[in-house]
């Protein structure tokens, strides 16, 4: 027996991964075993699990670089700042789904163990140093999301949703494995820092191409203009608690992805992806705005938000530099708190059983919920990019890399759209506060509030500290370069 | 104090008032009673320490004084705060004008009173911040986080077409000013820093300065306004209620005026330069054109909205004739303006609240039930039209005589506007005021209660006593103004030599 030695990698990078990892197979077994009467105790050990490996995440090493597993895996500031993110956008989802699902009579302990198997293919994408562990993230992470999708499996809206995520999602990812294929069959490797390498030896049209349909695999992954279209119906067929979860966590891992491939395998050919995600940024924003005017649905509203959110953060993106990615890196974090808090104001609209989710349900909620709707405004405001709320040095970040960049047509196209997109914002908080009131809603459950009234704290009060997410983001993008 | 000094004082104390209106709780009669009382305390406690301020203001140099400055985004976007005679005397206009503001809505708001007064106090904070903001980012900040509550005033408390209204006036607005975000951008890779003193100081590439002056442009001329963006200021003003056209006036028009004082004027003098012939034009168009448009006028309040916009005119020819005269008289003129057209709206509430219409035709005749009233309107409306004894005329004046240095043709034109304003502005009074009491609704009006003569009392003194005594305005933006000449002067001159120096063709 003289097979080869197998050499163990160091397993220490990953441990919140591997927490996740064994936490979620205890929690199958314990659900198993327990059945449908489980669920409370999996959603609870879930969420620990989850912030178990959120002090995992935070208490690694900072500013090292550390690689594991032959080098297809690597820890770095950036990822652990994505991967941070992901974490809670993941732990949030099971926060604001619990009272819905009990509800709405669907509640299973699958859930949230679905919720973790997702996160941990998105912690893998935040991390990925090479493409096939990049591909390994995303297939996990999007093979639970379409599962999710469909949760409410007796609601025709929520399994056609399910349905068309997971169709087109299995044709991006044939995209993004065929560009992948294309990029290795013209550099002879996988590795991100050998792409580099390769590349500076001199690039061929194909590398172009395999890029191109990459940045098409990666633009469904964010729903980014022109691969937006699930993206409305999706939204508005999954349960709320569910959309809120796609608009949140996977997002971070898409990004965070983005920017690995991008600036961390292509850094050579920058000016040719460039054109394309300026081309994406510019379509995104420009869409999301537009469409969103005449939406009456508050989830598909929130759809083309995100659209356009995506188009914001891709600015950054394009800028390319290290003031970009820090850029992209705030924009998400300060994203993740508004479309959460957003999400908590609309799983709040119900009473008895019934669930409100149109613009008009909203109607002079600043007399029957003065604070709810109060909140609500301010993630409006901050949406549209108004200061002093966070959104606005969101997009500071976002553009002012970009006017570095030279991009400055980028950013008047951005700007400009940013002003459309502030009428829809606008229209939300004319309805709550000008408009009569429809009639009180039920009162919101814990959950709801825990989310609500974190999300808040950092939409209003960022203004007055915000040197160190600018200070940890700034950390997170040198890592990169 | 926690190491906040005077100016934080200011910032803080109206949102201190704000978060104890927010805890008012109780029945909804004595949560009124307390919100007004609690919004007037705040209003007056911030007037007062903004007199201590200016106590404490050195009149005789052009430093900026009450410097603070906290750690904030990175080392070199600070929250730094200071004043300078540019901006003091538009701090203490706001302070005073606030209180005024809260006694003209004691009654005329009736519902969500606290949310009312919550919003006024917010809006203070931000006017302060805008004058006192001595970083680029925090200035653009809180040039912008005013639209948030004006917003909510004007579409929750406004008139009959005040979502209408509250939309434009935020897109409007909004659409002016992310231009100017992208070019504080575009300063800030430049220079490596937003502090103000430190731009003041850098020498902006010619080319550069044009792009940059354009940006600033399109977000000051829309909050000044200017003719032709100045179409959502008539409906604001007329949706608005009557403090918020108060503020609308007396203030928040005021910022696009500081804005070019702090900003375009000082840190691309070249840019000024060459685009003063433009904004003469525009200015002089908008002082024609809309005292013309004011004349045929059937609303009291858009009336008085027009005659702000004509009067907005001579505020940016006077900046731009880069003169002493000019300058000093601009700057008067949007201090007296501040009180005069502010006092005007006061006069429209007045008379609004008794009758709830602002159409003229409801009016005339009013010096008969109300003899107290027309004296107070009547001094007003002299100041509007720019009368010698009134603080009108002074500003007014300068600015004239400083177009008059720059472009003769300039003043030729801008003194029809002058004899526009009489027209319009006496022919209202005539209407409102004067003739037979002949309409059955008017015959059981009453004369001004004690609040409304308490409100109108200060400000009639004020406009004459700035009338026939202008120095202490003037000696405050004296050294300011001088250090702001010197420093374009030699911009200007080194650039003129440099266009000297190149060689010739041929």
């Amino acid at each position: 027996m003289n097979a080869a030695q197998i050499v163990m990698p160091a397993l220490g990078p990953a441990l919140p991964e591997l927490i996740l990892s064994v936490g979620v197979l205890v929690l199958i077994l314990y659900g198993a075993f327990k059945g449908e009467r489980s669920t409370e105790g999996v959603s609870v050990g879930a969420l620990i699990i989850l912030i178990l490996a959120l002090f995992a995440v935070v208490s690694q090493p900072f500013g090292a670089k550390v690689t594991t597993f032959n080098g297809s895996f690597i820890v770095d500031g950036f990822a652990r700042f994505m991967k941070a993110l992901t974490l809670i956008g993941s732990a949030a989802a099971i926060l604001l789904a619990k009272e819905h699902f009990e509800r709405e009579r669907i509640a299973r302990f699958e859930y949230p163990i679905l919720i973790v198997l997702a996160t941990i293919g998105m912690m893998v994408m935040a991390s990925a140093n090479d493409l096939i562990a990049l591909y390994m993230g995303l297939e996990l992470q999007s093979l639970a999301a379409y599962v999710i999708a469909s949760f409410h499996r007796d609601d025709v809206r929520s399994t056609e949703a399910g349905l068309k995520y997971f169709v087109l999602g299995a044709l991006s990812s044939g995209m993004l494995l065929y560009g992948a294929s294309l990029v290795y069959g013209f550099t002879g490797t996988v590795s991100f820092p050998h792409i580099v390498t390769a590349l500076r030896e001199g690039s061929g049209i194909g590398v172009v191409l395999g890029v191109v349909f990459v940045a098409a695999g990666v633009s469904f992954k964010l729903a980014a203009v022109p691969f937006h279209m699930w993206t409305p119906d999706v939204y508005e067929g999954a349960p709320t608690p569910v959309t809120a979860f796609f608009a949140s966590a996977p997002k971070m891992a898409a990004m965070a992805m983005a920017v690995r491939v991008f600036i961390g395998a292509f850094p050579v050919i920058t000016p040719e992806w460039q054109q394309i995600i300026v081309f994406v940024s510019i379509a995104s924003m420009a869409l999301g705005s537009f469409a969103a005017i005449g939406q009456r649905s508050l989830k598909r509203l929130m759809a083309y938000s995100s659209i356009a959110n995506v188009g914001y953060a891709l600015i950054g993106l394009a800028a390319g530099t290290e003031e970009g990615v820090r850029g992209v890196v705030i924009y998400m974090a300060i994203y993740l708190a508004m479309t959460l808090g957003a999400f908590a104001v609309i799983l709040s609209l119900r009473r008895g059983r019934q669930m409100y989710e149109t613009i008009d349900d909203l109607s002079g909620l600043s007399r029957t919920h003065p604070l709810v709707a109060f909140l609500l405004a301010m993630m409006m405001f901050s949406l549209a990019g108004i200061p002093p709320l966070a959104g606005f040095f969101a997009k500071f970040y976002v553009f002012a890399a970009a006017i570095k960049a030279n991009l400055v047509l980028l950013s008047v196209i951005g700007v400009v759209t940013s002003v459309v997109g502030a009428y829809y914002y606008l229209r939300l908080v004319k309805v709550m506060y000008f408009d009569e009131p429809a009639g009180a809603y039920a009162p919101m459950g814990p959950g709801l509030r825990i989310v609500l009234g974190l999300s808040s704290v950092v939409v209003l009060l960022f203004w007055l500290v915000p040197a160190p997410l600018v200070g940890l983001a700034g950390a997170a993008a040198k890592s990169l370069f | 104090m926690l190491g906040l000094g005077i100016l934080s004082g200011l910032l803080v104390l109206p949102l201190v008032g704000a978060a104890f209106i927010l805890t008012l709780r109780g029945d909804e009669e004595s949560v009124r009673r307390n919100a007004r009382w609690a919004a007037l305390i705040a209003t007056l406690a911030t007037f007062l320490l903004s007199l201590v301020a200016w106590g404490r203001y050195d009149t005789a140099t052009s430093q900026f004084q009450l410097v603070e400055t906290h750690a904030w985004l990175t080392d070199t976007i600070r929250f730094k705060l200071g004043v300078d005679g540019f901006s003091m005397p538009l701090v203490l206009l706001t302070t005073f004008l606030m209180p005024f503001c809260v006694g003209a809505s004691w009654l005329s708001i009736e519902h969500r009173v606290k949310e009312y007064f919550v919003a006024f106090l917010v809006l203070e904070t931000t006017m302060i911040g805008v004058f006192c903001a001595l970083d680029l980012v925090l200035f653009y900040l809180f040039f912008e986080a005013g639209l948030i509550p004006m917003f909510l005033i004007i579409g929750i408390w406004g008139g009959k077409r005040r979502i209408y209204a509250s939309f434009k006036f935020f897109l409007y607005t909004l659409l002016g000013s992310v231009l100017m975000l992208l070019a504080i951008m575009a300063m800030y890779w430049q220079a490596g820093t937003t502090d103000i003193p430190t731009l003041l100081q850098t020498r902006f590439p010619a080319n550069m300065q044009i792009w940059l002056w354009l940006a600033f442009f399109a977000s000051f001329a829309v909050k000044m306004p200017m003719w032709p963006v100045h179409t959502w200021l008539p409906d604001a003003h007329v949706e608005a209620p009557t403090a918020g056209s108060v503020i609308l006036a007396g203030i928040l028009l005021k910022m696009g005026g500081y804005g070019f004082i702090r900003v375009s004027l000082p840190m691309f003098p070249d840019a000024s330069h060459y685009f003063a012939p433009m904004v003469y034009t525009l200015s002089v168009v908008a002082i024609i054109y809309t005292s013309l448009v004011a004349l045929v006028q059937t609303d009291i309040k858009k009336l008085i909205a027009y005659s702000s916009v004509a009067h907005m005119g001579f505020v940016t020819l006077g900046l731009f004739t880069l003169n002493e005269q000019g300058i000093q008289g601009a700057l008067f003129l949007m201090i007296s303006h501040g009180i005069v057209s502010g006092a005007l709206f006061l006069c429209v509430g007045v008379i609004y609240d008794r009758m709830h219409t602002r159409e003229i035709s409801a009016y005339g005749g009013l010096v008969k039930r109300m003899p107290l009233y027309a004296v107070a309107m009547m001094v007003f409306t002299m100041a509007n039209v720019g009368l010698p004894g009134t603080s009108g005329f002074v500003g007014e004046f300068l600015a004239m005589m400083g177009a008059f240095r720059a472009n003769p043709m300039v003043s030729f034109f801008s003194v029809f506007g002058i004899i526009l304003s009489a027209a319009y502005a006496l022919w209202l009074f005539a209407r409102v005021v004067y003739g037979k009491l002949e309409k059955p609704s008017l015959q059981g009006i009453t004369d001004l209660d004690r609040r409304e003569m308490l409100i109108l009392a200060p400000l009639v003194v004020l406009t004459i006593y700035y009338g026939v005594h202008p120095g202490p305005i003037l000696d405050v933006f004296a050294p300011s103004t001088d250090a702001l000449m010197q420093g374009m002067r030699a911009a200007l001159s080194t650039t003129q030599t440099a266009a000297a120096a190149l060689p010739v063709p041929h």
